[in-house]
């Protein structure tokens, strides 16, 4: 039989990475992807760099949404990004930042292949939309 | 995605490459076209993992303890895939899949591969697709599957039916004795797991379980005789339990948040596994799994072919303006609808 009936969902891989406690944003932004229909795959908080690509890996997301709010994002998001690369997921996986990002490393981030950073106060139905119109098929 | 694609898809998934082994399972969980060609070819590739389903009420400890099973496995060498399946929510679609939390043993070891998957809302597709899954992580060379999944409902049982062995995580005193009586979970556990044994009362779940297992082979025992052999592949609705006989379910105690007990649970896997190669069960519960698994296609398959007609004729909306305005049924409407199928399956044939 050829005509199968697809059943599509955007998957979303949320993520805390390293030594960062604030888990408040991470909280509302799964539960916005959720109500807005996508799969989303919390790992929960101190994720290492490594940690998150076996994820993203393994799950095939078609969105990896990192959640940090400690500062450290110039040290930690170059490492999953090359980790991404080694397993060749970095191409199709949409690869979002959210939190506490000073306009500065906003730029940076994107260099190394972030889509887009999304900081505190950001509306929710702007992230979702960013999402429905930017995620890659599978 | 076109055939050449799905070549060489396959090819990177039997040469190890971990991507690969990702979107195959993708592809799966979309019914992507073309997805069935895919399965198709992973077939020959599978049979040699052991797979193990885990169920249990939410919080039981599923996951923890699916962590510590991979981390002894891996211990031992053998290579490891999870599948973990959270329903998903009923009015969006969308889900919240928190299995992967509890991997805490496992992480950066890409030989466990931990897949989460929802149910989507579908019907007997999930234990499909979980099938599916399953066979691509053999196929990849997984020396052991694990299948977590909240042990609520038919979609669960059947998911978990999938497995050789299943396992039943009770935690202590938690009054879930006799929901799991009317789930009719008792009847499909191989093994059950007194999980959080540090807590107070898991004695008494114990002692439970135990009577509860006697009570039930001593009726699977009356009831065995003589239809065992003919159920197993002539019927879809065999009684699960024709395979067992000779099995009597055991009773472990772990405490998965220490590991205490998991070497314990191992064995009694093993233990089970040995009995089901031993006595031929394996291949039967093969052979009811591959039995259903075609029929399962078939009525996917025909359910399209209809869908079909119904469209040539017209839609739904044309046929239920006749049967709402009494003119004709519901009956009558189906009659005339697989009519044509009928008429072709029945017709002569060289
Ligand atoms: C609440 C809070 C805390 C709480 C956290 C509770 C919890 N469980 O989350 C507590 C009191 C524990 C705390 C502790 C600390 N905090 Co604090 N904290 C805050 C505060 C006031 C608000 C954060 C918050 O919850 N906001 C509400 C949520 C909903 O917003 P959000 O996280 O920003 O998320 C939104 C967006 O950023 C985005 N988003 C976030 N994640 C993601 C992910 C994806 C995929 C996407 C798409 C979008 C997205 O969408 C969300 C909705 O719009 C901020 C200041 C601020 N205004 O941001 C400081 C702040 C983050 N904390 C700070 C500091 C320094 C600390 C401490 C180190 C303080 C200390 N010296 O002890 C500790 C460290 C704790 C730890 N282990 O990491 C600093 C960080 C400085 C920096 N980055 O350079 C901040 C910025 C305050 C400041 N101005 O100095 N903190
Ligand atoms: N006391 C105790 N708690 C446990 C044990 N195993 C798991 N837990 C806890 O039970 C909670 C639920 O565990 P989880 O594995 O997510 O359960 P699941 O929903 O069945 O997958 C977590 O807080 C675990 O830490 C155990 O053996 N003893
Ligand atoms: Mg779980």
């Amino acid at each position: 039989m050829s005509a199968d009936q697809e059943q599509q969902s955007i998957r979303c891989l949320v993520a805390k990475v390293g030594l960062d406690g604030h888990d408040r944003g991470a909280h509302v932004i799964a539960r916005a992807f959720r109500d807005a229909g996508f799969e989303v795959i919390y790992s929960g908080l101190h994720n290492a760099p490594d940690e998150i690509v076996q994820a993203a890996v393994q799950e095939d997301v078609n969105v990896l949404g990192i959640s940090i709010l400690s500062g450290a994002h110039n040290t930690l998001i170059p490492k999953v990004i090359d980790g991404l690369k080694e397993y060749d997921a970095f191409e199709d996986t949409l690869v979002l930042v959210g939190g506490v990002v000073p306009d500065d490393d906003k730029a940076e981030l994107k260099d190394l292949g972030v889509a887009e950073v999304f900081g505190p106060g950001t509306p929710m139905e702007e992230t979702v939309e960013f999402v429905r119109e930017n995620a890659p098929q599978r | 995605m076109s055939a050449p694609d799905h070549d060489e898809l396959l090819e990177e998934l039997l040469a190890g490459k971990h991507r690969a082994l990702a979107r195959v399972i993708t592809k799966i969980e979309n019914r992507d076209p073309g997805y069935r060609e895919l399965v198709s070819a992973l077939h020959a590739h599978t049979g040699d993992a052991e797979v193990v389903g885990i169920t249990g009420s939410p919080g039981a400890g599923k996951s923890t303890l699916v962590d510590k099973l991979a981390d002894y496995y891996r211990e031992r060498g053998e290579t490891v895939g999870v599948i973990a399946v959270d329903p998903s929510s009923p009015f969006t679609g969308g889900a919240v899949l928190g299995d992967r939390i509890r991997m805490a043993s496992n992480v950066g070891d890409m030989d466990v591969f931990f897949r989460s998957m929802s149910a989507r809302g579908t019907l007997g597709g999930l234990s499909t697709a979980t099938t599916d899954a399953v066979k691509a992580l053999d196929a990849f060379g997984k020396d052991k599957i694990l299948i977590e999944t909240v042990g609520a409902g038919q979609n669960e049982i059947d998911v978990v039916k999938t497995a050789d062995t299943v396992a039943v995580l009770v935690p202590p005193e938690s009054g879930d004795n006799v929901q799991m009586l009317k789930a009719g979970i008792l009847e499909i556990g191989d093994v059950f797991v007194v999980n959080k044994a540090d807590l107070d009362g898991a004695d008494r779940t114990v002692q439970e379980l135990r009577e509860m297992i006697h009570m039930q082979t001593d009726r699977t025992a009356n009831l065995a005789t003589g239809h065992h052999g003919a159920s197993a592949v002539s019927d879809g609705d065999a009684d699960e339990r024709a395979d067992d006989e000779g099995w009597t379910p055991s009773v472990v105690e772990t405490v998965a948040k220490t590991g205490e007990g998991v070497e314990r649970l191992v064995e009694t896997l093993a233990d089970h596994y040995d009995y089901l190669e031993s006595s031929g069960a394996l291949e039967a519960k093969a052979r009811t799994r591959y039995a259903e698994e075609i029929r399962n296609l078939l009525r996917e398959d025909v359910g399209q072919l209809l869908e079909a007609e119904i469209e040539r004729r017209g839609g739904m909306e044309e046929l239920l303006a006749d049967v709402v305005a009494c003119e004709t049924d519901p009956y009558a409407v189906a009659d005339e609808v697989i009519e044509p199928l009928e008429r072709c399956l029945e017709a002569p044939r060289e």
